[in-house]
């Protein structure tokens, strides 16, 4: 999609936003709570019509080809979207009447858990398993293209973890993934290509690794975590110059820049000089949610 | 959701992955339109049917009213012929009434509010499908309907008359002009609202449309508004046929065919998927 604009109102959700999908990935699109990422989504799958710009989704607009797009894709929206009373199974089976080459409802339904909610209306699934069925609905047509909004928003971690490697194996399959989060591990343990969206624009669009080495000349951070509220003016006036030390949240530290064994041996000596035993204290490359930081800043909005 | 319950169901996940390897390979295509319809058509019908609050309206307030009214003499009905000759046409456009007009726009305002209308507009079934689906299960819904109170009207002693085709039109000219008027209800208002406005102008066309007040005990001066309703063109068309014999009620066939046009246009205009 190129220049993307879609406003509601006088408000402006996504500013001429751009954005490539290589067939066969993992995209995540990341970005903060109304950065526009959902916007965007809605955009690609024909529920909301561009105020400007071109968006072209498996080569068909998504609007005026609807028609002959939606057979292609599989969509899992943020929440709901399915009726209170029906059963998990009945809906699942439903759905795949829709589509010409179903996958095997009863394998689906094994393979996300499912099994012993089959007869249970939605309504009185658990959070989890309402997440669960409205992922096995976006991939039960055998879609070339699925599009998830936060697919695992509200899970526990086993549900989480069972969810990306679902998704994982997508795209071992063949199956193209579009998702969006703002789960900084998420994006870093499954995208091949993660797009910072802000302020209805892409901000950064690389690898996780990527996008870790290109924003910043540093690559690698000291974290650790201590009582809050340090003098981190202090503690640079003590550095090389060039490094950065920020605290977030309260009481977690890092220290970023061209960390050398030098600068350790000094970060560590100020916290001595100060009488603060510096807890889990490690040395690392920057992770993907200190660039997003970085990039979309660190207030709250 | 506990705990261990999740755990198990995490473990019952990797155990049938071992068992049976599922391929998302991508096979992408869209089910032949009519199989699309169909099976939305069943959907909403086995939805539709489950629904406790949509059975009482639509199934057991019209069978009761057939049984209490037409056995006793609670309102005098007018001319000659027996009270189950008039109240089961009246009652049969209760029944269409009931299904088309108060369940359609209050199961479809509440797919809107619930997402569903959207999740749906996501699947390869178009939007003139889901139209189409509706109807087809609104009709079904009133055939079951109207054999139902069929049976318990002739048990009651009901001599029909007229020609089933002509019932059949009207039936389905009413159908539309009350599916039109309900979709464009749910179709913009809340679905609270849609909820409390469409039980009550059905119980306003209950009272004033011919159903089981017979029109000649409202003044003159009224006459001529209830009779250009399309409840009432129904209900009396109803009678034409089966009370009287008529072969083809022209006038209220007329009416109904011009509110149907009206209210299946305004619906379109106006209605909001979301």
């Amino acid at each position: 999609m190129t220049g993307l604009v879609k406003r509601y109102g006088a408000k402006t959700a996504v500013d001429g936003l751009n954005l490539q999908v290589e067939t066969g990935t993992i995209t995540a699109v990341l970005g903060p709570n109304g950065a526009g990422k959902t916007s965007t989504i809605e955009c690609c799958e024909g529920y909301r019509k561009p105020d400007g710009g071109t968006v072209r989704v498996l080569g068909l607009d998504p609007v005026a080809e609807g028609e002959r797009l939606r057979p292609r894709i599989g969509v899992m929206l943020q929440s709901g979207g399915i009726y209170p009373t029906v059963r998990a199974v009945e809906m699942l089976e439903h759905t795949a009447k829709l589509y010409a080459n179903p996958l095997d409802t009863g394998a689906l339904i094994e393979r996300l858990g499912l099994g012993s909610a089959g007869r249970t209306p939605f309504r009185r699934l658990s959070g989890g398993q309402q997440q669960r069925l409205s992922l096995a609905l976006a991939v039960v047509g055998r879609p070339e293209l699925v599009f998830l909004d936060e697919p695992t928003a509200g899970l526990d971690v086993q549900a989480r973890h069972a969810t990306w490697e679902l998704i994982e194996q997508l795209r071992r399959d063949g199956v193209t993934v579009v998702l969006t989060t703002h789960l900084l591990d998420e994006a870093e343990r499954l995208a091949d290509s993660v797009a910072i969206v802000d302020a209805g624009r892409v901000i950064a669009h690389d690898t996780p690794a990527g996008l870790a080495a290109a924003n910043g000349t540093a690559d690698t951070a000291i974290r650790f975590t201590a009582p809050p509220g340090l003098d981190l003016a202090d503690l640079l006036a003590g550095l090389p110059a060039g490094l950065s030390a920020v605290e977030q949240p309260p009481g977690g530290y890092t220290v970023g820049g061209d960390i050398t064994p030098d600068v350790l041996a000094r970060v560590t000596a100020w916290c001595a000089a100060k009488d603060v035993m510096p807890q889990g204290l490690s040395v690392g490359r920057r992770t993907l949610e200190d660039v997003f930081l970085d990039l979309t800043g660190r207030e709250l909005r | 959701m506990t705990a261990t319950a999740s755990a198990d169901e995490t473990g019952a996940m990797k155990a049938s992955r071992a068992a049976a390897p599922l391929s998302f390979a991508p096979a992408p295509g869209a089910a032949p339109a009519s199989r699309m319809i169909l099976a939305q058509a069943g959907h909403e019908v086995r939805l539709m049917l489950r629904n406790p609050e949509q059975l009482l309206l639509t199934i057991v307030i019209p069978a009761l009213m057939m049984v209490l009214f037409s056995g006793e003499s609670l309102i005098a009905t007018d001319g000659p012929g027996k009270r189950i000759d008039f109240y089961t046409p009246g009652l049969f456009g209760a029944a269409v009434l009931s299904t088309a007009f108060t369940g359609l726009a209050i199961g479809t305002g509440f797919e809107r509010r619930y997402g569903v209308l959207k999740r749906m507009g996501a699947t390869p079934l178009p939007r003139w499908g889901l139209v189409v689906a509706k109807a087809l299960c609104v009709l079904c819904v009133e055939a079951i309907q109207i054999a139902l109170l069929s049976v318990i009207a002739l048990a009651m002693g009901w001599q029909p008359h007229g020609d089933p085709l002509a019932v059949v039109l009207l039936v389905v000219l009413a159908t539309g002009t009350f599916a039109g008027l309900g979709l464009l209800m749910a179709g913009t208002l809340r679905a609270e609202a849609t909820l409390g406005l469409a039980n009550f102008v059905f119980l306003l066309l209950l009272a004033g449309g011919g159903v089981i007040i017979p029109l000649s005990k409202f003044p003159s001066g009224v006459r001529p508004v209830l009779d250009a309703l399309p409840i009432t063109a129904l209900t009396n068309g109803l009678r034409d046929v089966l009370q009287h014999g008529a072969t083809l009620p022209w006038a209220n066939v007329g009416i109904l065919a011009a509110w149907a046009v009206a209210a299946i246009a305004a619906a379109a205009r106006t209605f909001k998927w979301e």
